[in-house]
């Protein structure tokens, strides 16, 4: 490893240079994230840190030890005589609305009669700390009565257990083509479910206002929902809730829906017993008591020709639900749009359903059912690809979408860079030379063996149900020249309010440190969509430009005034001044806001945007869901160990199509960090269950999320952000960054399976189950190896 | 209940009334100092990572990157801590934090803390000459959000800078008394500084649990919420922690040397010991994990026991009325079960020299690389006759019976016996009589035999070369075996 010499990265030098010259417009430029020296420092706050409210009381959840039974009885007398004890709830204690959901509200904020998993809610122990309530949960008595459980796909299958509605999209008449295939590839494969594993567990704070009154801070990306779910469990309107996310430590879809329960129940105590309520989840409460990434199972039968072009495809897709609905329809349908990837698929079949099963109720994970959708075509194009001996990378390349050609959801693709992006991949990598040395290599040694892939990604970019396309802004001047921007996306790190702050400085013409972006909150811009589908900085970005540039226009009159000139259009903002080109004068922003409120003008303003154009009949499996594609490639390049199973990650060239990225090292960031979630996805995490459906890994001790040595070095995991590529009609000719890189993970599977293959004969296909662990691979390695499976192989 | 003194970026706190098993994290969030974060109560993320001065560590002072979940406030009693809200000094961000906010090694914030004071430790270690310190440094630090390039990219920028400042300066101070007694009935916790002390408090309290570290014991309260009613600490006891080279080449180290500084020591000079170490725990653990704690855990997958199998290294229980010596391979008796005696404490383990010719080696298999527990571990010594026959021949295994264990019927193949491929080939066929490895969540019972026979294999191909072989910087397994690069 050759270690990198300090700062040798180009984008310190480009902050270095911003700093000294800050009246340059800090879009499309490297920025510092907005709270870096606050994390840094200790000194961002998070739910958990805020100093406690005079009274506060905290609230410990308790879980169902069963799967799936009835309770008989509880009894909570004993608890509440506890010391320290305030209060105990069940669901007869509930004031109003008694269940709740993301779409349909069908989960018991706390079990009725019926258990339906391991850690479902079933009573809230209120007191003044959490050891009184640890003390007293031990004297809680409740009965269950155990019934038999549902813990697969395989047998939700079986038992005809389902969520929601299937979902078919169809073109052509795949039976036909199938029969026409000179090569078939059928079979199945599946994914396991992905803990989200954010740093902060869920949390939230309930304080009880005049009235009906409640203030609740949240670790939520969805915000309105846990206004109006509040609302509904304590019976009174969404005025009376406001709800604010002062920041996550980390969401990556775990807060889209599941942080509502625990801000619902501690409302209700706090309104119950007219004193703050704290609920914080410790780690191993967090992970029993929460959803994870949906499991799949999917059963796939394609055809292709000789040269590894696919003629059609038979997929049928179930997903683990989990015991209630929650996003499974939406995250279904996400797969169902990526089953696709990158690739034409002539014709086709394609068959989804959510199964339910008594576990914990999957949920939204960055990707939202796409990583295992695209899962599925690649397994087909790596099989495929072994049995015809074609270069993985070149089977792939000769699927790509063309320009204008359909999806099976019949959307036309325009300005689709997937050729691009292998091209410029290809020749950056070195892939061809490398491809060559690997082989070498492979030839020479025994016990280690490498492989290299070419990873590419096509991610549809808009929340699926289309109404959610909409966000708003609200924008506040001084008569200073600062600014607050508030607007409906929440930060959980992804950077978001660094490019609201780059948005704002941008259209105001102000320097970035005079622009502050607010906590989120439901008194200041309502009715939002979640913080989610990637949409943040599109949406919200949008809203807060409309909101500026409202201002802006309003000061222009007042600025041309006070500079004595005739054409105001001809005046620029920037950098903390409005400047008049052609004839060289300037006045400061300050001054011109100072003039415009002498003036009675108004310095605030509402911003709005809604994505035009999107629609999608789900009964069809027809229409155009998606506002744009964001498309991105990876080479991978692993080495594994026949002895052990384990393996390293070499290599990795990334080039993804941000857009004309609002703020590179965001996105830089984006790309990086998802990538390493999909890895782990992929490699190493394994969320186990025991066999009455009690999680097995519930910490970091037992569920192992990718750490530093699990990269390759510095110098060999190489982003770059696609060059010359504006993104037509989106917010400054951005793109969305959050989820479309985690799935170029998917390419270090491919890899792992070339290396693989090597210990096979030549058309032996690899088998290897996901996560691709040490065991995984070393079983795959040994199914090659083993004369049986010779023998199988040259009987078929 | 009971008061604990300590300094808290460079402030003198008294903490008056607190239970012994408060732990430093909790203590410090209480107290408003809600920048160290809790990720998992278990220290195995490192978000509640902050620095400790370790005053009488072996080449010196130095700042210990320490998992604040793990450690209770008695530990700290008369030490120098430092969280993140310490570093900032006059207005300026310390220069690991500028590097940070340079390199966006920050996104979500939540392991921002415990990042920032890994590197600290960086920043003052004089040590970290080879990059996969690096990542040893930083491994246990879990960041869900950035895929740890920029870390890594910042770290690098700052290790070893060693800045001359009032935290290089604060290493300079004397060191502070860690004699504490707290005798409340239920609540015992007792640091004994000097060895007659300890033997007095033993006495007094036989059913006292010993802790030194706490990286094991703490989890009884972090994640069993359980009391420990009376606990002894050996943390006070300076000559228990020494780590000495014996005649002839040999080791001895003290039962409470640290691993971080076993670590150190062995690099290059006992190197089956030191691989093991360098897969071993977090960089946090190692700084506060000690040698003997991993023994006397009794663990079936405690990763020290295969390495000292096969070195057959010697024990050291010591008792008020004196010492008594045992081998390593009579030490665990069943599941978490040891030879120590009630009043008896392990005091130092010896290592023999290992003489010229000799392999050795040790591997140790997790679902990832770093900062896991092992699926199989394991270490080999062979040596061979004038005629390349097999005279001794030990292969201690973790992770693949109820203790740590040898592979006897492996051996006894293998003994006498030419050293090749297919003696070696042959005994593996024994190891079943061996071991009866489980299934559970860190591998099945195929792998873990699998894997059993593969790293003798494996040990056999490495010592083909190299009589000690070591690994690389980044090997991509446990058994370096590849071709040179």
């Amino acid at each position: 490893m050759t270690t990198p010499p300090a700062n040798q990265d180009p984008d310190i030098a480009t902050l270095a240079k911003l700093d000294r010259d800050p009246k340059e417009s800090p879009l499309h430029k490297p920025a510092r994230h907005e709270s870096g020296y606050a994390h840094v420092s200790g000194d961002a706050r998070y739910v958990d840190d805020l100093p406690p409210p005079a009274g506060m009381l905290v609230a410990m959840p308790i879980g169902s030890p069963v799967a799936r039974g009835r309770i008989t009885r509880r009894d909570g007398s004993a608890a509440r005589t506890s010391p320290g004890i305030r209060g105990v709830y069940f669901a007869d204690d509930l004031p109003a609305e008694r269940y709740i959901g993301p779409v349909i509200h069908d989960e018991p904020l706390l079990a009725i009669d019926t258990i339906d998993t391991v850690g479902q809610l079933v009573a809230l122990i209120v007191g003044d700390s959490l050891a009184a309530c640890r003390a007293a949960a031990k004297l809680l008595e409740i009965d269950y009565e155990e019934l038999p459980a549902i813990l697969s796909i395989d047998d939700a299958i079986a038992a005809d257990s389902y969520l929601g509605e299937p979902h078919r999209i169809r073109r052509g008449d795949a039976e036909t083509a199938l029969a026409r295939a000179s090569v078939r590839v059928n079979g199945e494969v599946r994914v396991g479910a992905q803990d989200h594993f954010y740093l902060e567990t869920q949390a939230s704070l309930a304080i009880p206002g005049e009235a009906d009154e409640m203030l609740v801070y949240s670790s939520t990306q969805h915000p309105t929902e846990v206004q109006s779910l509040v609302a509904a469990g304590l019976g009174i309107s969404r005025n009376q809730v406001v709800v604010r996310v002062p920041r996550m430590g980390g969401g990556f879809g775990g807060k889209e829906s599941q942080a509502a329960p625990f801000a619902v129940l501690a409302a209700i105590a706090a309104r119950d017993l007219r004193r703050p309520v704290k609920i914080w989840l410790n780690r191993d409460q967090d992970m029993v008591m929460t959803g994870k990434r949906h499991p799949f199972l999917a059963r796939f039968d394609a055809g292709l020709d000789n040269d590894g072009r696919i003629i059609a495809a038979k997929i049928e897709i179930f997903a683990e639900g989990g015991w209630s609905l929650d996003l499974s329809t939406p995250i279904l349908d996400r797969a169902m749009f990526h089953l696709d990837n990158a690739y034409y698929i002539p014709e086709l079949d394609f068959y989804g359903a959510v199964t339910r099963t008594n576990k914990s109720s999957n949920t939204a994970f960055r990707g939202f059912g796409g990583p295992q959708g695209m899962v599925v075509i690649e397994t087909i194009l790596s099989r495929a690809s072994e049995r015809l001996g074609v270069d993985p990378a070149e089977i792939r390349a000769r699927n790509f979408y063309r320009e204008g050609q359909r999806t099976p959801y019949d959307q036309e693709l325009t300005d689709v860079r997937l050729q691009r992006i292998h091209d410029e991949l290809l020749a950056s990598s070195d892939y061809a030379e490398r491809r060559a040395e690997i082989a070498a290599f492979n030839g020479s040694s025994e016990h280690v063996r490498r492989g290299i892939s070419f990873q590419p990604v096509k991610f549809g970019i808009s929340f699926t149900n289309s109404m959610l396309n909409q966000a708003g802004a609200l924008v506040l001047v001084y008569t200073d020249g600062s600014v607050q921007v508030n607007h409906g996306g929440t930060e959980m790190g992804q950077g978001l309010h660094t490019k609201m702050q780059a948005i704002a400085a941008h259209e105001l013409g102000v320097q970035t440190a005079s622009i502050r972006v607010m906590t989120t909150a439901t008194d200041k811009v309502p009715n939002t969509s979640a913080t989610a589908a990637s949409s943040g900085s599109d949406l919200n970005g949008a809203a807060v430009r409309e909101a500026c540039e409202t201002i802006r226009e309003r000061l222009r009159p007042v600025a041309a005034d006070l500079l004595e000139i005739a054409d105001p259009e001809a005046l620029v903002f920037v950098g903390g001044e409005v400047r008049h080109p052609p004839t060289g004068v300037s006045i400061a922003f300050r001054e011109v806001v100072n003039t415009a409120w002498v003036r009675q003008v108004s310095l605030s303003a509402t911003g709005y945007y809604s994505t035009p154009n999107i629609h999608y009949d789900r009964a069809l499996g027809r229409g155009k869901p998606f506002h744009y594609f964001a498309y991105g490639g990876a080479v991978c390049e692993v080495e594994v160990h026949a002895l052990t199973g384990e393996h390293r990650l070499l290599r990795v060239d990334i080039l993804h199509d941000a857009g004309k990225s609002l703020v590179p090292t965001i996105d830089r960031g984006q790309v990086e960090g998802g990538f390493v979630q999909g890895l782990g996805w992929l490699t190493c995490e394994e969320v186990l269950w025991d066999r009455s459906g009690k999680l097995l890994t519930h910490g970091p001790s037992t569920y192992k999320i990718p750490a530093v040595g699990d990269l390759p070095p510095d110098d060999h995991f190489r982003v770059e952000l696609l060059s010359r590529a504006d993104q037509e009609s989106v917010v400054h000719g951005s793109k969305a960054v959050g989820e479309p890189p985690f799935m170029l993970a998917i390419g270090v599977v491919t890899a792992l399976r070339q290396a693989i293959a090597t210990w096979g004969s030549p058309g032996r296909e690899v088998a290897l189950a996901l996560p691709a662990t040490p065991e995984a691979i070393l079983r795959a390695i040994e199914d090659l190896r083993s004369p049986a499976a010779d023998l199988a192989a040259a009987a078929e | 209940m009971t008061t604990v003194r300590f300094l808290l970026n460079d402030r003198p706190i008294e903490a008056v009334g607190v239970s012994p098993t408060t732990t430093l994290l909790g203590y410090l969030r209480a107290s408003g100092w809600t920048g160290t974060k809790e990720g998992c109560a278990e220290g195995d993320c490192g978000a509640c990572t902050v620095a400790i001065v370790d005053a009488e560590a072996p080449g010196g002072p130095r700042f210990r990157a320490v998992n604040s979940c793990l450690v209770l406030l008695p530990m700290v009693q008369g030490q120098r801590v430092y969280t993140v809200e310490g570093l900032r000094r006059g207005g300026a961000y310390h220069p690991v934090q500028e590097a940070l906010v340079d390199a966006l090694g920050s996104q979500c914030g939540y392991c921002t803390p415990g990042v920032v004071m890994s590197m600290f430790e960086a920043c003052y270690r004089g040590d970290l000459d080879k990059p996969w310190k690096l990542d040893d440094q930083m491994c246990g630090n879990l960041c869900r959000c950035t895929g740890y390039r920029p870390i890594r990219s910042a770290t690098v920028t700052i290790a070893g800078r060693r800045p001359s400042d009032s935290f290089s300066g604060a290493l300079a101070e004397p060191a502070g008394d860690r004699g504490f007694r707290s005798e409340h009935p239920g609540a015992v916790f007792i640091t004994p500084t000097r060895e007659a002390e300890l033997w007095e408090a033993l006495a007094e309290h036989p059913a006292a649990k010993f802790i030194c570290g706490g990286t094991d014991l703490s989890l009884a309260v972090t994640k069993r919420f359980e009391e420990l009613p009376e606990v002894i600490s050996l943390e006070g006891l300076a000559d228990l922690r020494r780590i000495e080279r014996t005649d002839g080449g040999g080791w001895r180290f003290g039962a409470t040397a640290l691993l971080a500084d076993i670590e150190a020591a062995t690099e290059g000079e006992l190197v089956p010991l030191h691989r093991m170490l360098r897969y071993f725990a977090s960089r946090q653990i190692k700084n506060r994990a000690t040698i003997g704690g991993n023994l006397c855990n009794a663990s079936p997958i405690g990763d020290i026991a295969p390495v000292l199998l096969a070195l057959d290294a010697e024990l050291e229980l010591r008792s008020a009325g004196g010492s008594r010596f045992v081998g390593v391979d009579h030490f665990f008796l069943g599941y978490r079960k040891t030879a120590l005696s009630p009043g008896e404490i392990l005091a130092s383990i010896s290592i023999p020299p290992i003489p010229a010719g000799a392999r050795a080696s040790a591997y140790k298999v997790s679902k990832r690389r770093e900062l896991d527990i092992s699926a199989v571990a394991a270490a080999f010594f062979v040596e061979l006759g004038p005629a390349g026959e097999v005279t001794t021949i030990r292969a201690g295994y973790g992770g693949v019976a109820a203790t740590p264990a040898r592979a006897r019927h492996f051996e006894a193949a293998l003994e006498g016996k030419p050293w090749n491929r297919s003696s070696v080939e042959a005994a593996i066929l024994t190891l079943h009589d061996d071991f009866t490895p489980l299934d559970d969540h860190r591998g099945s019972a195929w792998y873990r035999r699998t894997v059993a026979a593969n790293l003798a294999r494996g040990f056999f191909l490495e010592t083909e070369e190299d009589d000690h072989p070591d690994l690389p910087d980044r090997p991509s397994g446990t058994v370096a075996v590849e071709v040179s690069r």
